[in-house]
């Protein structure tokens, strides 16, 4: 069952090659993805067993895939967001759409591989597996200055990643039987000092990816220069690699080493989001200003996680799904504002209300959940979340809570600019209503609203894995 | 014995075949048979079944490793003859003569892997050397190739020389040629003669590194890669680099003790210049043939790791790292040769006309780079578990990554030519059947890039 989160993408993004014509290639893919979708709402309602075959036995590496409360999550975003990415922007035109589709589709294999995989050096296989096709869909399909933004992106994540290769290199050679599995690593023979390296060395590569401040020079420019499918994958999905990365292995691996570092981490964290959200202020670029709004916001999550409060954890389990949720709306709205008008400066957008009032509708929407509104999604991680960090310390929650009330107003700034106002030259060139992305939309809002009002479902999901990581 | 048998009576059935045989193909064709009945011979031995057999008194030691190492190096040369024939062809009409050369290399470096006293080392190196000073000038109005070959020559006249010396040094203290576990223990002897025996090693150890092309013993490299065809570059930057290595290890392996702490300041040392030169070195390159001889410094560099202690993942990873170097560098080299021009610009557009062969090309840049699912990640990994076995602090391990990831750098130079820059490549005719070949090396990779353990499993049974 779990490996066939791994086989449709991959088979599919291999049938895509040979499939020249674009809006078959689209269906294919269209269809795939609603496959896996199908399958991941079967799997978040059922118990679902560990996949496991023997795969480098001169290493003990095994092939093992395993699902808990926190992997079932981030695997249901990604399935919902593969496909609400392609049928929005199944009208865009991208030349060998195929190929574009197909590693499109190579990007998904990998992120489920993350989130699946059970065994250090099988997730490190997918974590890297994921970057190459993203590198490939930036570089050739992004924008202007794409290929050195790309390679920065690239060799940022790659030097990141090959830490942490050290550092499960560094746990194997401590483990009882030289084994790669979860539990092998948490039962690793390890003095405090050693501890300390280890977690050094994972954390550099959670960091770089989520990213942490000062880390994070690579996320504005690749967001922006990416072709807005892939900045979706990259902001809704690949972000929470990191925070995945630090819930499944920081954090039961090191507890203690991870609660030495919480003051450092969490600074560095509202530090980040104060600078991200004073940012977002001052652009005008509507794709750079989602960009700055989600540094925020995974800051956010990456602070609340390092409290070790549980009240904040559940709060983070919660918004990983929210946030993903809330910006992949946010960024197929940019999408369509951009192909259909052709700028992505809101300066010159304006009156979208009177022209499209359905998508204004929309706007307004997502934008409440980016601030966090009570009845939105939002709301109730992010509740919770800065819960966790009053009891850490009160004045870390005032300082972080400032973000609240920049959100708001850079978020209420991009309304007030694309939606209201004259009708602008732009807007008013503006084809007919693109259907099938209103209708993603209109689904993704529905999830926002009904898991703001009744998130009763994402905590029993995430009870388990909250009880285990509480245990440490 | 085997196979140092047989591939001499073949090296000197090719030169004579020049003589009867004018067809470049027959002569293909009778290189590859010759080469196929090589490795059976070596698989003979390998089970026990010997030619001839004879007492060496200790000069040679055949072991299971050795021999299969062997089979690996002759698998190898055949995939590389295999390519390259036509190539090969193009220099002389009498391509012949570069088979026997090429037997003749093989031959050495079977001696190079079974080779239990220094003065067969010493053998070994020269009979694997001598061919390549020739194949490295086989471009006879190319005064490149003639510079190179001139160079070559010279130099590694010179460090033949340093390892006599220190051979004799070794000799002088010891009073024997044998490799046995640690010919003299720090507290043993006089001394003097604790001297002149670590004096001996480190002189072993500088010409073996200019053998191997590690720095500060690196310079001759890229100007002689660079001067000599690049169809005898793929050879020599592959199977030539990987039996001096293996030697090496042979020799350190047993005498590293005797140096005591020394061994690892020198050793650590060598590999950080190395990594360092190689990689920093690349990055600047505007030929991409001179890129790739710097890039086999770097790659030299993370082969040094299996001398730094002796472990299974060393002596695993070696082979492992040898068979995916060898193989991502004779695709890469092979690309290269179908090109007008040495350039990185030469390859602008390369997936827009052969979407395939800029495929093929990416494998064997990612396996030199260390991704996954590519062999090279593997190699890398061993490597690294093999310094961390054996003890090397975190720092040196660290440092390896931090140049990986500075590899990256210039192997994705040629990776962004090929898909995001527009241009028209310019390139000789590629046959079909070129780059089939090329597209089996890059599978080869990928299956080692997910089943590393095929090429050692071996070893074991």
């Amino acid at each position: 069952m779990l490996i066939s989160f791994l086989l449709i993408p991959i088979l599919t993004a291999i049938v895509l090659l040979f499939i020249k014509k674009d809006t078959l290639a689209s269906q294919t893919a269209i269809a795939a993805s609603l496959a896996t979708l199908a399958l991941a709402v079967f799997a978040t309602f059922n118990q679902v067993d560990t996949f496991d075959i023997a795969w480098l036995p001169n290493l003990n590496s095994r092939f093992t895939l395993e699902v808990d409360g926190l992997a079932k999550i981030l695997i249901l975003l990604t399935a919902i967001s593969l496909p609400a990415i392609l049928i929005a922007s199944a009208k865009n035109e991208y030349k060998q759409k195929n190929i574009f589709l197909s590693l499109l589709l190579f990007t998904q294999a990998g992120l489920m591989g993350v989130f699946l995989a059970a065994d250090a050096l099988l997730f490190y296989f997918f974590w890297e597996l994921a970057l190459i096709p993203v590198y490939f869909l930036c570089s050739i399909w992004g924008g202007e200055k794409r290929i050195a933004i790309t390679f920065k992106f690239f060799i940022y994540t790659f030097l990141g990643s090959l830490f942490m290769l050290i550092g499960i290199l560094f746990l194997n050679a401590h483990t009882a039987e030289h084994s790669f599995s979860i539990q092998a690593f948490i039962h690793a023979n390890l003095t405090g000092g050693q501890k300390i390296t280890a977690f050094a060395l994972f954390f550099i590569a959670f960091a770089i990816k989520m990213p942490i401040f000062p880390l994070h020079t690579w996320q504005p420019d690749a967001y922006e220069q990416s072709p807005t499918p892939v900045t979706m994958v990259l902001s809704a999905v690949m972000v929470k690699m990191g925070l995945y990365g630090i819930l499944r292995w920081l954090l039961p691996l090191f507890p203690v080493a991870f609660a030495a570092h919480t003051n450092v981490v969490v600074f560095l964290s509202v530090v980040g989001i104060l600078y991200a959200s004073f940012i977002a202020i001052r652009q005008d670029d509507i794709k750079r200003l989602i960009a700055y709004s989600s540094i925020a916001h995974i800051g956010l999550m990456n602070a609340a996680i390092f409290t070790g409060k549980g009240i904040a954890i559940q709060g983070a389990l919660i918004q990983l799904f929210s946030h993903g949720i809330n910006v992949l709306g946010l960024w197929i709205i940019a999408d369509i504002l951009e192909q259909q008008t052709g700028t992505r400066s809101m300066q010159q957008m304006g009156g979208l209300a009177k022209k499209q009032p359905t998508l204004a509708i929309l706007l307004v929407g997502f934008a409440l959940a980016n601030i966090a509104m009570p009845l939105t999604n939002a709301f109730v991680g992010e509740f919770l979340m800065f819960n966790g960090l009053f009891i850490l310390n009160p004045w870390i929650a005032a300082f972080a809570g400032i973000s609240i009330v920049l959100a708001a107003i850079y978020t209420l700034n991009m309304v007030q600019k694309v939606a209201y106002g004259e009708i602008s030259e732009k807007i008013n060139a503006m084809p007919a209503p693109n259907k099938a992305a209103q209708a993603v939309l209109i689904i993704l809002l529905i999830i926002v609203f009904v898991t703001g009002v009744y998130p009763q479902p994402l905590f029993t999901l995430t009870a388990d894995t909250l009880q285990q990581l509480l245990a440490k | 014995m085997n196979a140092i048998i047989v591939s001499t009576l073949l090296g000197v059935i090719m030169m004579f075949c020049s003589w009867g045989i004018k067809s470049q193909k027959t002569q293909h064709t009778i290189a590859l048979v010759g080469l196929f009945v090589l490795i059976l011979s070596n698989l003979a031995q390998l089970n026990g079944w010997y030619v001839i057999d004879f007492d060496t008194k200790g000069m040679l030691a055949f072991t299971r490793y050795g021999l299969y190492i062997n089979t690996l190096f002759f698998l190898i040369t055949f995939i590389y003859i295999w390519l390259n024939g036509e190539e090969i062809a193009k220099f002389d009409n009498q391509a012949a003569d570069f088979y026997a050369l090429f037997f003749f290399i093989l031959c050495g470096a079977s001696i190079l892997t079974s080779f239990d006293n220094l003065l067969m080392l010493f053998i070994g190196i020269e009979i694997l050397s001598i061919p390549l000073y020739i194949l490295t000038g086989a471009d006879k109005k190319n005064l490149f190739s003639n510079e190179a070959a001139l160079k070559y020559f010279l130099m590694g006249s010179f460090s033949t020389g340093i390892l006599l010396l220190g051979i004799t040094f070794i000799y002088g203290a010891t009073g024997s040629f044998h490799l046995v576990e640690p010919i003299l223990r720090p507290s043993d002897g006089l001394p003097q003669e604790q001297m002149i025996l670590s004096a001996g090693l480190l002189l072993v150890f500088a010409a073996m590194n200019f053998k191997v092309s590690a720095a500060p013993f690196h310079f001759w490299t890229p100007d002689v890669y660079d001067g000599a065809p690049t169809v005898f570059t793929s050879f020599m930057a592959t199977i030539v680099k990987a039996a001096g290595f293996i030697a090496f290890i042979t020799i350190f392996n047993s005498q590293a003790k005797a140096l005591g702490y020394t061994w690892i300041l020198v050793l650590s040392f060598v590999i950080i210049s190395t990594l360092l030169v190689g990689n920093i070195v690349a990055v600047f390159q505007r030929s991409v043939k001179r890129m790739l001889a710097y890039s086999s410094i770097a790659q030299a560099g993370f082969m040094l790791f299996a001398l730094y202690g002796k472990s299974s993942f060393a002596q695993e990873g070696i082979i492992l790292y040898s068979v995916v170097y060898s193989l991502a560098t004779i695709g890469i080299f092979g690309v290269l040769i179908k090109m007008k021009e040495n350039s990185f610009e030469a390859f602008n557009g390369l997936a827009k006309t052969k979407p395939l062969l800029a495929f093929v090309t990416t494998i064997f840049l990612f396996s030199l780079a260390g991704i996954p699912l590519t062999g090279g990640f593997f190699a890398k990994y061993y490597m690294l578990n093999s310094l961390y076995a054996a003890g090397a602090g975190l720092w040196l391990i660290i440092i390896a990554i931090l140049f990986a990831a500075v590899s990256v750098f210039y192997y994705f130079k040629l990776v962004q030519a090929m898909y995001f820059t527009s241009g028209e490549p310019s390139m000789h005719e590629v046959p079909k059947k070129y780059t089939y070949t090329l597209l089996l090396i890059a599978i080869l990779l990928l299956i080692l890039g997910a089943f590393p353990s095929v090429v050692f499993n071996y070893l074991y049974f």
